[in-house]
């Protein structure tokens, strides 16, 4: 098998997959970039934490004109997680069909393989698909 | 107590292509229609601030002195995305208000011709590539597209829609309906860059770039310029009356930058600071929504006007759809929003931008702004916000 590394740091490979935030341990907040202090409230000390797979569609776009080498249409989400934290991904197995996609439609992580380097090193993303698997679940 | 603020001279070129032009022509262009419109000359303007995004770092407000009058007075260029030309003008309140300066030139300039989707993408690639961590994320690899979008369209396109699943009665037809109202009116608007009307049905049927927003629900980019003469109470008095007659006051000038915010890491979050900037500037003019007579905001998506109708308070909270729904944003409505034609078909040129609204207001508040002039116009709102984010939000009255 190909060796494989997460697309982000924020996305940790193993089994299951997970996404992991850094968490101020003043206030709570969960951040996915490297963080210096504390955006909210100024606190120092962060531990890393696990943050749920599962969450629902709180917005959606479908990406129609994208820039160049960007495989068209896509959606492009943002899921909020059972525990609130916000995250950026694409939805993966809908229809690029505003008809197939419901604001607040329940999904849960996946992870695909995004990109192959020239020495062989996949690139693994993560986007999230709809929780009883399937096409989008919301023509009603 | 700090000096009052007021707007004697402002301008605009008209919004376009100008292939031939260079970012200092049309500089110079609205600066000095700015300065003939407050009967002054560069002789006596104390400060300058010129904002100029894509030449940020070229001194754009030196060259233009060297252009129309070199007096040796300080020179601010300023950059803060689409808020930039606003930042400009402020930065000349600022140094009103502090009492350094009694009179100032804010110019507000872009030249982009056509520059496709803004956003942070599509870098070069290495000829040998390997993965290796980059940033703060540990990026391996370019993620725009794979984990979502940060390109301008679909961010605001995602804006809308979170707008809309917190919301009742908000859809893509709510979306386009702003579109078909500003495609309406800059065909009063001899200075748009697009003056054309389209029907709803055109709008929604337009090709699709980031749903909801079709290609008549996003701003073009452009060319263009606008600028503004600035000076203090004290120095009006001093005036001609007929600058004192025609002078609008600033009664608010204020900006603001990201409270943090659950969801802020996740897309930008236009709506905290824009309640924010707006709650303050209400306080600080003394006014409520209810006292305003026009609103130019920043619509460079349709999908981002809908949603600042609640983040400034023109609708009740939640209301938003309803609000266009019953045409009340319209120019015979009861809170006339972008009768310039907005971002959305006046054009956008980004450092331009934020005097740009600030001409269209003073103009309607001097009754000199013709066809579409909105009748005993006495107190007036603009608001930008530059993605990242810098929101600013300007009160006139008069
Ligand atoms: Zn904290």
């Amino acid at each position: 098998m190909a060796k494989q590394v997460p697309i982000v740091d924020y996305l940790v490979l193993g089994d299951p997959p997970r996404l992991e935030v850094s968490t101020c341990t003043a206030c709570g907040a969960g951040f996915f970039d490297r963080r210096i202090r504390c955006g909210r409230c100024g606190g120092r000390d962060f531990e890393r934490r696990v943050v749920p797979a599962t969450g629902i569609v709180r917005t959606f776009t479908i990406v129609h004109r994208a820039a160049p080498g960007t495989p068209t249409p896509y959606v492009s989400a943002v899921v909020e997680l059972d525990d609130g934290t916000r995250v950026k991904a694409n939805l993966l197995g809908v229809e690029p069909d505003p008809k197939a996609i419901t604001l607040g439609m329940k999904v849960e992580l996946a992870t695909f393989v995004a990109e192959t380097d020239d020495e062989g090193t996949e690139a693994v993303a993560f986007g999230f698909r709809p929780l009883n698997g399937g096409k989008g679940f919301s023509d009603a | 107590m700090p000096e009052d603020v007021w707007i004697i001279g402002a301008s605009m070129t008209k919004f376009g292509r100008y292939p031939d032009k260079d970012v200092l022509d049309l500089a110079a262009e609205a600066a000095l229609a700015a300065l003939d419109d407050s009967s002054t000359t560069i002789a006596d303007i104390q400060i300058l601030a010129v904002g100029c995004l894509f030449e940020a770092n070229a001194m754009v407000g030196q060259r233009l002195l060297s252009q129309i009058g070199q007096t040796g007075i300080p020179v601010y260029n300023v950059a803060n995305a689409c808020a930039t030309g606003a930042t400009a003008l402020r930065t000349v309140i600022m140094s009103i208000k502090a009492g350094e300066s009694d009179i100032g030139l804010a110019v507000g300039v872009e030249q982009m011709g056509k520059a496709g989707l803004l956003g942070p993408a599509g870098q070069g690639k290495p000829k040998r590539k390997v993965f290796e961590p980059r940033g703060r994320y540990g990026a391996v690899t370019n993620v725009e597209g794979v984990l979502g979008t940060q390109l301008m369209p679909g961010v605001f396109a995602q804006a809308g829609m979170e707008y809309a699943y917190e919301n009742e009665g908000v859809g893509f037809e709510q979306f386009a309906k702003v579109a078909e109202k500003n495609h309406a009116h800059s065909t009063l608007n001899p200075l748009a860059q697009y003056q054309k009307r389209f029907t709803l049905d055109e709008v929604m049927s337009a090709e699709m770039i980031a749903y909801p927003n079709t290609l008549l629900m996003c701003c073009p980019t452009g060319d263009g310029a606008a600028a503004a003469v600035v000076a203090s109470g004290t120095k009006l008095k001093s005036m001609p009356l007929e600058i004192q007659r025609r002078a609008v006051k600033v009664a608010a000038s204020v900006m603001t930058s990201d409270p943090w915010a659950e969801g802020g890491q996740a897309q930008p979050d236009v709506n905290t600071l824009t309640r924010l900037a707006a709650a303050r500037a209400y306080e600080e003019a003394g006014v409520g929504p209810a006292d305003l007579d026009l609103v130019e905001l920043h619509d460079c998506f349709a999908t981002a006007e809908l949603i600042h109708y609640d983040n400034l308070g023109l609708c009740e909270p939640g209301g938003a759809g309803e609000f266009i729904d019953r045409g009340a944003p319209w120019r015979d409505g009861s809170i006339p929003v972008n009768v310039s034609g907005g971002l959305l078909s006046k054009g956008h040129p980004l450092g331009a931008t934020g005097i740009a609204n600030v001409y269209e207001v003073t103009q309607h508040l001097r009754g000199e702004a013709a066809e579409r002039q909105i009748e005993g116009a006495r107190v007036g709102l603009t608001h930008v916000i530059g993605l990242g984010s810098a929101c600013c939000v300007h009160i006139l009255t008069r």
